[in-house]
């Protein structure tokens, strides 16, 4: 059986959930003889190197990059997958989305106890990516195949689903779907 | 028996004390139907949710305020009725911001469970993260009006003790609240404010000082719905 | 700024306005009204001294402030205008009318202008529908806007005139409040029928007719008379008088549904300006029938300039004893009415919203059963019939139920008053009898250029103006009277997301398919408009639509998308032409540069930039 081939990418999250990855323990080394992981922080490959079977996505869309990253996955995966509750609703960073933005930029970064009082600048190095109107769950802007909720989603809900997108498909006990 | 009724439900033959709503009757039964902003702690059942909506003899209706009659014929788990409920508790959740990680009350929140019951993994609907203020001003209390699913539960049956209305429903459609009566909520006796943060099936109505106390895998719903 | 009154002044002035009710909590739109009048708003200190009348908190007097259209926290203006933007309108020019408000007045609609004169806010259908585009002023009706008609009202307004001067209401129409009704909504009857619109009327000569019978007869005679609720459901009236009649309760009550908030509809309007003393009598009929001692006239506020004109048709009666004590020497028959006003509000048209209503609460429908003509107002038996079905008891009262039952088909008996407008050459009322085809009304409507017909309102359905065989009854196309023509320029996408957009505003709330529902429907339509939708979006309304039908806990929000749902069953091309992308596309359609605007605005970057 060809390996299949697994990308994942952490966008508007906090790699909590790919902390949750790791959390799978001694299974990732079957894990390994399952899948190929190919663009990934695990990897450190930077692009999409070749057609993926599997996209993991951590965190929603908070600026131009991860919708440009999202793009990049949903074009060269065949399945991809929200992973835990940012990546499906925006999560924590979308607090922020009924706020103004220019009040949250006031407040980040002029406003705040730890910057110079009233001498905060607010970033605009053309380095950085565009902050959008707000944080966006990815299955509003592509099709998403699969969700797996949680903050972070228990490790053993990713093995179960790893299991099931690479061999065949298993239910999910009640324990492991859980939004917190 | 004088003031027995039979009837089925799903094709079992249930019976029941007549005047008894369909939920209580159904219960009573052994049978289950899915409700929200319906408790037995709470008079008056108001039909808002509608998550128990059910066929009864082939019409939709709500059998938290549905009575029980001889020969009924009710139907509670087909399959486009169950799908209709998921998609209810799904619209619940893009109406409101339902951030479940932030929550003090994930994982004895009743919103939640009717979402695990249904295994939602995301809604159908796109999210509308409407903006909500956070009400600190009563004495013993915290209102996160971006949890509220308007239940109705705190309107019915918070009264003071002259029979006046604690909380009330303003505005409507989308931008409808709850709010708490302002004067009120700075005198309000503790123990009514604990049994309005009691009544809440969501995190909207908090008790100050109270949150996060028991650890993930020993709250109410984490083991089952 | 506007001279705003002190706290103590606005107290001060509110206990004397108390003063003048009865600690009942029925009294508290009214109360609220004469509030929303004095100040332009409602004072937030007048709110403690409302609940300490009622005896209720003051959240619960919020609660019914905050439900209503016309009651409002914020001050709207010494001049408060609402321009209607209910579809006639914006077929009519709307936007062009709003545009001019703006420039004229200085200020953006939802706000006062700077010196707190001008308050300018739109409004659902105000029942001027064949005088649009159309706006209140200071709860006044004016018609047929121009941007030039509305320079000359801003004037006016800088200069201090009444709204009547506004109007240009001379002293002979301000003493005769029926001929200034009918210069401020001329009633634009188009075809006279047979039962209503053309008949003579004489007053008193259905409550004459009445007392010749037992209240049991009069039943009967209704029940003979096949007549059916004009409201659109169609229930037999006689049904409803009977389950009253029969109801226990030692007080019953009478009240007459004048809230058509049916977008589209304006016939009670003119039944009202026209023959006002006719719903009286048809009311006085009912109570005679059932037994009941008082009736009430729910009028919508945007009616509320009838007032003064139904008033003196009341004082009329009185003088006649066709109200009061032992009416027309018949002892124990005492029958008094009352006007009570809504303050915008759709769904209170929804009988037992109404009833809430009119006992001073929000106007959230209640659960049925019980039904209103057993627990109603106040608890008690109560018969709710509309402007229409009241005018019509009172004609067959006159001649005979037999004479009725002679027109219309098998199932919808008599003649149905229709409130045209839109795309036609004679916008107006008409009178016909069921069973029309369309086509003889597209014909009459003078509608040669009509693609679409929208029967009963937002509510209703959408259809084809090729459907010419169909008929206007209860057994095909059954109306509340509302029929508006679209003609063939129009885009029904457009259409349905305005009916959508009402809905999603009046909802009450209380349900979470309507309250949830029709936001969401919403917001799917405006994607689709807006070129971003999916093939799949489409089905998706149209799945969505029929889960709010099948769960919603009222009228309102089980008919919610009945036009939307037949508007992509008839010209579903008109949607698949504003998809650009295949089913099952991976990408959807996503504007990044707009989404980026706003913070490269505060940062100074360009969106080009990435």
């Amino acid at each position: 059986m060809r390996k299949k081939i697994v990308a994942t990418t952490s966008l508007a999250g906090c790699f909590g959930c790919h902390m949750s990855i790791l959390d799978i323990d001694l299974r990732l080394v079957d894990l390994i003889e399952l899948v190929e992981f190919n663009r990934s922080p695990i990897t450190d490959i930077k692009k999409i190197s070749k057609r993926c079977d599997i996209g993991l996505i951590e965190g929603g869309i908070c600026n131009d990059e991860n919708y440009h990253v999202l793009k990049e996955f949903r074009e060269n995966c065949e399945v991809l997958v929200s992973v835990g509750e940012c990546a499906i609703m925006g999560g924590l960073p979308a607090l922020r989305n009924n706020i103004p933005i220019r009040e949250c930029f006031e407040e980040a970064y002029r406003n705040v106890p730890t910057s110079k009082s009233g001498g905060g600048i607010i970033p605009n190095d053309d380095e950085l990516p565009i902050i959008l109107d707000r944080v966006y769950p990815c299955h509003e802007l592509v099709k998403i195949d699969y969700f797996l909720p949680g903050c972070p989603p228990r490790a053993d809900l990713i093995w179960e689903t790893l299991l099931a997108l690479v061999t065949s498909g298993a239910e999910l006990p009640y324990e492991l779907v859980k939004y917190d | 028996m004088p003031g027995q009724v039979t009837f089925t439900i799903d094709g079992k033959e249930c019976k029941a004390q007549e005047g008894q709503t369909i939920v209580e009757a159904a219960r009573a039964n052994g049978i289950y139907v899915p409700t929200l902003c319906y408790s037995k702690y709470v008079e008056n059942p108001v039909g808002a949710c509608r998550s128990c909506t059910v066929k009864i003899n082939g019409n939709n209706g709500a059998a938290c305020i549905n009575r029980v009659q001889e020969g009924m014929n009710i139907q509670v788990y087909t399959r486009q009725l169950e799908d209709m409920r998921k998609a209810i508790i799904e619209a619940l959740f893009v109406e409101g911001n339902h951030f479940c990680p932030a929550c003090e009350k994930s994982g004895d929140c009743e919103l939640q469970a009717a979402a695990y019951r249904y295994r939602i993994m995301a809604p159908r609907f796109p999210y509308r993260f409407p903006s909500r203020h956070i009400d600190f001003s009563p004495k013993h209390l915290v209102l996160e009006h971006s949890r509220c699913i308007l239940c109705q539960r705190c309107v019915r049956k918070i009264r003071t003790e002259d029979g006046k209305k604690v909380f009330a429903y303003h505005h409507r459609g989308a931008k409808g609240t709850v709010e708490i009566d302002p004067e009120i909520a700075r005198t309000m006796p503790e123990e009514l404010a604990r049994e309005a943060a009691d009544i809440c099936p969501v995190g909207c109505i908090n008790f100050k000082g109270k949150g996060f106390d028991r650890p993930i895998g020993t709250r109410k719903y984490d083991k089952e719905p | 700024m506007a001279k705003v009154a002190g706290d103590d002044a606005v107290k001060a002035e509110t206990a004397s306005i108390l003063a003048g009710y009865p600690a009942d909590r029925s009294e508290l739109i009214n109360i609220l009204w004469e509030l929303q009048d004095r100040f332009h708003h409602i004072p937030k200190a007048a709110i403690p001294l409302a609940a300490q009348k009622m005896g209720i908190s003051q959240v619960d007097v919020m609660e019914t402030i905050t439900f209503y259209h016309f009651f409002t926290t914020a001050h709207t203006g010494e001049y408060t205008v609402y321009l209607n933007n209910s579809i006639t309108s914006r077929m009519a020019g709307f936007q062009k009318i709003r545009d001019a408000f703006e420039k004229e007045a200085g200020c953006s609609f939802g706000e006062t202008d700077k010196d707190g004169r001008i308050g300018l806010f739109e409004t659902s259908c105000i029942g001027m529908c064949d005088q649009e585009p159309s706006a209140l002023i200071n709860g006044m009706p004016f018609g047929s806007l121009t941007p030039f008609s509305v320079e000359r009202l801003v004037k006016g307004m800088r200069e201090g005139k009444s709204v009547l001067e506004l109007m240009g209401v001379g002293q002979d129409l301000s003493s005769d409040p029926h001929k200034l009704a009918r210069f401020i909504a001329p009633p634009n009857i188009r075809r006279k029928g047979p039962v209503l619109l053309g008949v003579g009327y004489n007053m008193g000569e259905s409550i004459r007719s009445a007392l010749k019978h037992k209240p049991g007869e009069i039943i009967d005679l209704i029940k003979n008379s096949n007549l059916r609720g004009m409201g659109g459901a169609g229930f037999p009236t006689a049904l409803k008088w009977q389950f009253c009649a029969s109801a226990k309760g030692d007080e019953k009550y009478i009240v007459c549904n004048a809230d058509e908030g049916e977008p589209g509809t304006f016939k009670d309007r003119v039944l009202l300006t026209e023959w006002p003393a006719r719903v009286f009598e048809g009311m006085a009929a009912a109570a005679y029938a059932v037994g009941a001692r008082q009736g009430y006239l729910y009028l919508r506020a945007e009616y509320r300039y009838l007032t003064p004109h139904l008033q003196r048709t009341l004082d009329e009666l009185r003088k006649e004893n066709l109200l009061g004590n032992s009416i027309l020497g018949k002892s124990g028959f005492d029958f008094d009415i009352s006007i009570r006003l809504g303050a915008g509000a759709y769904v209170c048209g929804e009988e037992s919203a109404l009833l809430e209503s009119l006992e001073g609460k929000r106007g959230e429908p209640r659960n049925r059963p019980p039904f209103p003509v057993v627990v109603g107002f106040r608890g008690k038996p109560t018969v709710v019939n509309n402007v229409e079905t009241f005018s019509l008891v009172a004609q067959i009262i006159k001649y005979g139920g037999t004479w009725f039952n002679t027109l219309g088909t098998a199932k919808s008996v008599g003649t149905k008053i229709l409130s045209v407008s839109g795309d036609c050459g004679r916008p107006g009322v008409y009178e016909v009898e069921w069973g029309r085809k369309v086509e003889d009304l597209l014909k009459m409507f003078d509608a040669g250029n009509a693609k679409a017909l929208q029967i009963g309102g937002p509510s209703g359905k959408t259809i084809s103006a090729r459907e010419t065989a169909r008929k206007v009854c209860f057994e095909d196309l059954a109306t509340g009277g509302s029929m508006i023509v679209f003609g063939q320029e129009r885009s029904m996408p457009d259409v349905a997301q305005n009916f959508i957009d009402f809905f999603a505003e009046e909802s009450c709330g209380a349900c979470v398919p309507c309250r949830a529902g029709n936001p969401i429907l919403s917001d799917l339509l405006k994607t689709i408009r807006e070129g971003r939708g999916l093939p799949e979006h489409i089905d998706q309304m149209v799945e969505w639509a029929n889960m709010i039908k099948a769960s919603s806990r009222c009228g309102l929000g089980q008919s919610s998308p009945n036009s939307i749902l037949t508007s992509i069953e008839k010209f579903k091309d008109e949607y698949m032409d504003r998809i650009k992308k295949e089913r099952g596309a991976l990408i959807y359609d996503f504007d990044i540069k707009a989404a980026m605007k706003e913070s490269c605005e505060v940062t100074g970057r360009t969106p080009s930039s990435h």
